[in-house]
């Protein structure tokens, strides 16, 4: 009987030398790592930009002594300052606030009955802001009807939210480096390693002519099956970490969030199947580089 | 061609630097016709395995100058040198055959380094296979082959591919005398078909069987060349 020849394609046995999980468990922690960080970066970003836009488009507007006269001697300020509101077509919809509501909004200062205090309180006076410039020019108009009328806007928050979600994302950059940098150095220590266990192989092929790029080819070949499967997995379990915490956000995200409370955002549904590639794009150039590096030293 | 102008060898020994003793091979001179056939002939330790690691290209002297099958060793790229190293087959005096490879795997590398197609690396293998005698093992590891069979597989694999240059270290340092006779008729059948070989042996009968130009090395140095 012919006997036919078993052909083994891994030649130098990188399934053995590069076979344990340690590789796969760390890319996965690292993956995992990411994903949070991919996460708070985006969240905050949808974050803030809700509530910059909140911010700068709500308009509170204090007119004092409400019922004087206003410049045209007419009709009293509050009522003036309303009626101008309402012709102003980047406005909408001005509306008076009720003297108990003022009265509950400042009772943490004044306590339950400012009145009583005989302090004269403004009107108040809440709308949007629907134009596109800043409505600078706003509080200048109204204290010609009303004098000492004020027209404030969140941006002095809207300023502060934008600077917290700068060095938010930020730091998230710097994790995900971070992260980066040490799968890396991961991946570049079990080459290495690999590459000490095959040390006889390894000299022996590269002795029977086979090119730097070869040996590093496979070595990358299978150091990136690893990463790409560690980081597929490291993704694949930062998903139900990511909707509870999708869950415990969605309160500050709008009514429309917290229907969806669990529904992720489309930009890191879009980023998470990307973190397995970048990670063996990662793993591939980390093990091509090692591998040449470390051949260089053959004669 | 094999042509070797005042090499000089030297292996590192950090502790011992400026030793002479560190020095094995020194002011090596010789040179071999395409085609040619050398017997290196030489005590233990007197440089043999030196001087053949620089044929191969396992080494770097640190002076003087190789010429290898018409290529000037020391002005070639990483990359041409690999493809140099492709047309010299090495029988090493330890086999270094791959373990966890079969015999058939081991004896095909070197075509499948050099990108053959499977069907010729089949056709060739298996000829060679049968030639050394082993074609009934060609599934068995290297572990579960002789000393003797496992000497025929490296001497197997450096001749698959048909090389240019064939450098064997004590080939037949392991085999009885029947295969030994019959290993030397395959690299002499090589030779007459236009392989430059060297040959590194102290087997006296071998040499005086197989008669042909030597080379004595002894002390690092040459002391005789024909």
């Amino acid at each position: 009987m012919r006997t036919e020849p078993r052909h083994r394609a891994d030649y130098l046995g990188l399934r053995e030398a590069l076979g344990d999980r340690l590789l796969p468990v760390l890319v996965a922690a690292m993956s995992f790592l990411a994903a949070l960080a991919m996460a708070g970066a985006l969240a905050s970003a949808t974050l803030a930009a809700r509530w910059q836009q909140d911010a700068t488009a709500q308009l509170t507007i204090q007119v004092p002594q409400p019922q004087a006269p206003s410049a045209d001697g007419k009709t009293p300020r509050l009522a003036a300052v309303l009626a101008a509101l309402q012709a102003m077509p980047d406005v909408a919809s001005p509306q008076e606030m009720s003297p108990q509501s003022v009265s509950a909004l400042i009772s943490p200062w004044l306590g339950a009955d400012p009145a009583a205090l005989g302090l004269a309180l403004p009107g108040v006076i809440s709308a949007h802001w629907t134009g596109a410039t800043p409505p600078d020019a706003l509080g200048p108009a109204l204290a010609k009807l009303s004098p000492g009328t004020l027209v404030q806007t969140g941006a002095l928050w809207a300023g502060r939210v934008a600077a917290l979600t700068t060095s938010l994302q930020g730091c998230a950059a710097a994790v995900l480096i971070i992260v980066a940098l040490v799968a890396a150095a991961v991946v570049a220590v079990a080459t290495r390693s690999g590459l000490a266990q095959r040390r006889e192989t390894v000299t022996l092929i590269y002795a029977l002519g086979a090119l730097d790029g070869d040996i590093a080819a496979r070595f990358a070949a299978r150091i990136t099956l690893l990463t790409f499967a560690g980081a597929a997995a490291g993704a694949v379990l930062a998903l139900p970490v990511l909707a509870w915490l999708a869950a415990l956000a969605a309160p500050f995200a709008g009514p429309a969030q917290i229907a969806d409370s669990y529904n992720l955002p489309p930009a890191l549904l879009i980023a998470l199947p990307g973190l397995p590639v970048v990670a063996a794009g990662i793993g591939w150039g980390t093990a091509q580089l090692t591998v040449r590096g470390w051949l260089r030293n053959l004669p | 061609m094999v042509k070797f102008e005042d090499v000089w060898l030297r292996y590192r020994h950090p502790a011992r630097q400026g030793d002479a003793e560190a020095e094995a091979l020194r002011g090596i001179s010789f040179e071999i016709p395409d085609g040619g056939f050398r017997w290196l002939t030489g005590p233990s330790g007197a440089g043999k395995t030196s001087l053949l690691k620089l044929i191969y290209l396992a080494e770097h002297p640190v002076r003087g100058r190789i010429e290898i099958l018409g290529t000037e060793a020391a002005k070639i790229s990483r990359r041409d040198a690999a493809l140099l190293r492709r047309r010299i087959g090495v029988v090493y005096q330890d086999f270094r055959l791959l373990p966890q490879l079969s015999a058939y795997d081991n004896v095909a590398l070197p075509m499948r380094l050099a990108r053959r197609n499977e069907t010729q690396v089949h056709a060739d293998v298996t000829e060679i296979l049968r030639w050394v005698g082993l074609e009934a093992r060609l599934n068995a590891r290297p572990d579960e082959l002789s000393g003797g069979e496992q000497q025929r597989i490296a001497i197997a694999r450096a001749v698959v591919a048909r090389p240019k240059l064939l450098v064997a270290d004590e080939p037949t340092g392991n085999l009885d005398d029947d295969q030994a006779f019959r290993l030397m008729h395959l690299i002499t059948a090589l030779n007459q078909l236009g392989t430059t070989v060297v040959v590194a042996t102290h087997n006296t009968e071998l040499v005086k069987r197989y008669p042909a130009p030597r080379l004595d090395i002894e002390h690092g140095r040459l002391t005789h060349a024909d």
